[in-house]
């Protein structure tokens, strides 16, 4: 009621000013311009990552097939139509930075961050609308150099996308390790600064830029899963641009940081003396694997919102659920060390990463339990974005098993650097993660674009993605089981290995289906964005502070003051109310409660008091209040 | 209901949004998590600094000690003074840290004329800092150190000379005493040091761009001197890291 006073009263306070073209659409400090931006690129890198892949899948499954159009497209990289085996190698690598950095780090955390931060938290904007246009166009600039490196002679880098040395730092050590290798690092120190700068404006606008009544325990879990995003962020890439240094260094000024003596037939071949290769795995895995939470952790927060939301229930276990993000953005400082199992790691040093490895298990065990007891007996509504945040739980739990094998030391020395790694994480941080940005898309493209996607095409989308990507990941357990080395170019020379032929040419299909599927998409997405149903100001009935503001997007997203907060953002399907929801800018006679289940009006007041204070029964309640339950 | 809410937001724990918490302004909060931030990226060449240097345990070519390499003092030129040079640059750094104080403090008073004196002071520290470190630098090159070779192995007769020298002799190497030694030592000096004095250098740079707006009286017009606390957190931090940078590479 307020709100909708404040908007009638302070519509004409808000001042149209005109905006020029360029500060509008191009260098724009608005925080919902900016992830639409971030968004844009985001998907454009992700259509050239994605044709990458396919690419190279063709050339694994039809290793000896001439390609004609090939060489149409890609000229002296595929001569006769067959793909040059550098040129897979640089394949391979710019596929996993395109989706690992650009798509899946600032095309998935910074769209919705921009966008989400400042309207579920209830800000004008970001805490600095400049920095945060400058992290955009670094982002742009560094997607530009990166995409430049196609254009040099020798090729991009091609040193697999975690760029180890010696073939990173050898500038002659392979095509791919020339010129190409050194855009790789200007394109990623390019990128961190992106992401420093992004990081340090979302960390203090969820600090210091909340609304009245918004206080920690009551923020959307996507705006706790994008704080913790960026904490991660913030305090690991700038590990990895130290790394980086020291790479540049040993590329271009002769120092040998990561280079020891390279001998060839017992011949010293090179000067470089005293530096150790582990050093740059160490340095790049304390960034590599809090990476993978950076990847995931957003996509975790946007399921969360959308399945509390489409199953018009609370979300189960709330405090639970910002509890283990923050053990898993703990636990993912300290166990970089599973990536380097086989470099020769004292075992006992090995046992410990190992432990801290399987103790993630716990929190992620606990998101998807509460997840699933979300669902449970829930009123669902399977919009696209509901059938996508399923997806995901579903990716999560089979990708996330495998971890379980990959922690173990004993396992992990078997498998790897085969094709039960790459099966491993493409499901739980590829698939689980893409599926977590369509979601948010198809969740909040109303938020961005004012106007709503075309459903059927979502769920053929949806069913297409799903079907072909678990046909696509799931034989790669069984081969990298058989000892299949990733990264290999063709297998037709290793006898033993062809009896895959067939599942490669399955998953392959597989993979040009999940293609086609995206096609779907990109036509939905684009025509929607013109063409599509238009929206009113909440289409998903939901709780959170965004869909309060009004469709059209204004200059400090809320024409009038800033909602004021009242309750959690989950509180769905309340007896007390006639409508299922209940948005956290409505006043109410229930100020003052938290997050948790709803509570009745006829509820005793005192219900929660504990009888006795004995010792088992303090414990049980401080459990029940860990783990969120309270008595409905 | 205005009355109603602004009572419940009396008993609301947990920053119930607002300047909170530490009642700290954004900006002052983006630079601190600026600089958790930047302690990594220094820690990282730290870490990679000391697992090669502990690589370098045990073998052949031992790593050399730094107080037989950084012992010259200028206008000194042939006398033992081993790292006298290089604290008294750390005095410098830490004395520059210390007008920052003022600074801020004369800043808290809204003194412009103070706080340009002092804001003066620090920037005169910190480029008499990055003088330093140039003539270090020199000093080292002179010496034949590169970034991709290290003419500072000391031999057992190197050391058995050095034993004998006290502070202040007069001292020159002899031959034979000295011999191509670890080349991460000479590489990690020039990325090490490096990287803290473009640190410095930056510091400098924000340090002049803040004294010409105080002295403009832009702070006086807004009525505070944040700003300069922003630099001073970005100083101290700079100054710290040297701290840190000094103890690893010269002192241990």
């Amino acid at each position: 009621m307020s709100t909708a006073a404040a908007h009638g009263a302070h519509a004409d306070a808000h001042e149209h000013h005109h905006e020029s073209f360029i500060r509008k659409y191009i260098f724009s400090t608005d925080h919902k311009m900016i992830s639409r931006q971030f968004l844009i690129t985001g998907i454009v890198m992700g259509v050239i990552g994605m044709m990458m892949s396919i690419l190279f899948r063709l050339q694994l499954a039809w290793p000896d097939q001439k390609f004609a159009i090939l060489e149409f497209f890609l000229g002296r990289w595929a001569k006769g139509g067959v793909l040059d085996a550098n040129f897979y190698m640089a394949l391979v690598t710019i596929h996993g930075t395109i989706m690992v950095f650009y798509v899946l780090t600032a095309g998935l955390s910074g769209t919705f961050s921009n966008l989400l931060i400042p309207l579920q938290c209830g800000a004008r904007d970001m805490a600095s609308p400049f920095l945060n246009m400058l992290s955009y166009w670094f982002f742009f600039l560094s997607s530009v150099v990166l995409c430049w490196s196609f254009f040099v002679e020798t090729g991009p880098a091609s040193a697999g996308w975690t760029v180890y040395p010696p073939l990173s730092a050898l500038e002659k050590a392979m095509p791919g390790s020339g010129f190409g290798m050194t855009l790789w690092l200007v394109a990623i120190a390019l990128f961190i600064v992106s992401a420093l700068l992004g990081g340090v404006n979302y960390i203090s606008t969820v600090l210091n830029m909340r609304t009245k009544g918004m206080s920690m325990n009551r923020l959307p879990l996507t705006i706790w899963a994008f704080f913790f995003t960026a904490i991660l962020g913030l305090l690991s890439f700038p590990v990895l641009l130290g790394a980086a240094l020291f790479l540049i260094f040993d590329r271009s000024f002769g120092t040998s940081f990561y280079l020891s003596d390279i001998w060839l037939n017992g011949v010293g071949a090179l000067e470089n003396v005293g530096g150790s290769p582990i050093l740059y795995q160490h340095l790049f895995w304390f960034l590599g694997h809090p990476e993978v939470y950076i990847i995931l952790m957003p996509a975790l927060g946007i399921t969360s919102e959308v399945i509390a939301t489409n199953a018009r229930k609370p979300i189960f276990g709330y405090t639970a659920m910002v509890i283990s993000l923050m053990g898993i953005s703990v636990l993912s400082f300290i166990v970089w060390g599973h990536h380097m199992f086989i470099t020769g790691m004292n075992p006992f040093l090995g046992s410990v990463f190992m432990f801290l490895t399987l103790v993630i298990a716990v929190p992620s065990a606990v998101k998807v339990f509460n997840y699933l007891t979300t669902l449970w007996r829930g009123n669902i509504r399977f919009t696209p974005a509901m059938l996508f945040a399923i997806g995901l739980v579903s990716f999560f739990i089979s990708g996330g098993l495998t971890g379980i094998y990959l922690g173990n030391a004993a396992l992990d020395i078997n498998l790897h650097d085969s094709y039960f790694v790459v099966a491993h994480f493409h499901l739980v941080m590829g698939s689980a993660a893409i599926f977590g940005m369509f979601s948010g898309i198809y969740h909040w493209f109303p938020k961005m674009f004012g106007r709503l996607m075309n459903n059927t095409l979502g769920y053929f989308h949806f069913w297409l993605t799903f079907i072909a990507a678990y046909l696509v990941f799931f034989p790669m357990h069984f081969m990298g089981l058989a000892g299949v080395p990733r990264r290999y170019y063709a297998f037709s020379v290793l006898p033993e290995f062809n009896v895959w032929l067939e599942v490669n040419q399955l998953i392959t299909v597989a993979a040009i289906m999940a293609g086609f599927a995206q096609v779907l998409f990109l036509w939905n997405f684009f025509y929607s964005i013109y063409r599509g149903k238009k929206s009113g100001p909440n289409p998903w009935n939901s709780n959170t502070l965004e869909w309060s503001t009004p469709v059209e997007h204004i200059h400090g997203n809320w024409p009038g003051e800033i909602p004021t907060v009242y309750r959690g953002p989950y509180e769905y399907s309340r007896e007390d109310r006639e409508e299922d929801f209940y948005p956290q800018h409505i006043p109410g006679d229930d100020e003052g409660h938290g997050h948790g289940a709803p509570k009745t009006k006829t509820a005793p007041v005192h219900t929660e008091e504990a009888p006795a204070a004995t010792g088992g029964n303090v414990l049980f309640s401080a459990l029940k209040k860990v783990l969120g339950f309270s008595p409905r | 209901m205005a009355n109603q809410t602004s009572a419940t937001f009396e008993n609301q724990a947990m920053w119930a949004g607002g300047r909170s918490p530490f009642n700290l302004s954004y900006g002052k909060l983006m630079m601190w998590i600026f600089l958790l931030s930047d302690a990594f990226t220094f820690s990282s060449l730290l870490v990679g600094y000391g697992a090669i240097r502990f690589s370098y345990s045990g073998s052949a070519i031992p790593w050399p000690d730094p107080s037989a390499i950084f012992n010259h003092f200028p206008f000194m030129h042939g006398y033992f003074l081993p790292l006298l040079f290089v604290s008294l640059m750390t005095f410098i750094l830490i004395l520059s840290s210390v007008t920052m104080v003022l600074a801020v403090e004369a800043g808290h008073r809204n003194s412009k004329k103070e706080v340009s004196k002092y804001m003066f002071y620090t920037i005169l520290g910190g480029l008499a800092f990055l003088g330093c470190q140039a003539w270090e630098w020199t000093q080292f090159i002179h010496d034949q150190g590169r970034l991709d070779s290290n003419f500072f192995g000391i031999t057992h007769q190197g050391y058995d000379h050095l034993k004998q020298v006290k502070f202040g002799d007069h001292f020159h190497w002899n031959p034979g005493d000295r011999t191509w030694g670890p080349v991460p030592f000479a590489s990690l000096f020039f990325i090490v040091t490096g990287f803290h004095g473009f640190h410095v250098f930056s510091g400098v740079v924000l340090n002049v761009i803040i004294w010409i707006n105080t002295i403009r009286g832009t702070y006086e017009r807004r009525g505070h001197y944040e700003m300069v606390e922003k630099v001073g957190l970005y100083w101290h931090f700079v100054d710290l890291v040297w701290v840190f940078v000094f103890t690893f590479y010269y002192l241990i």
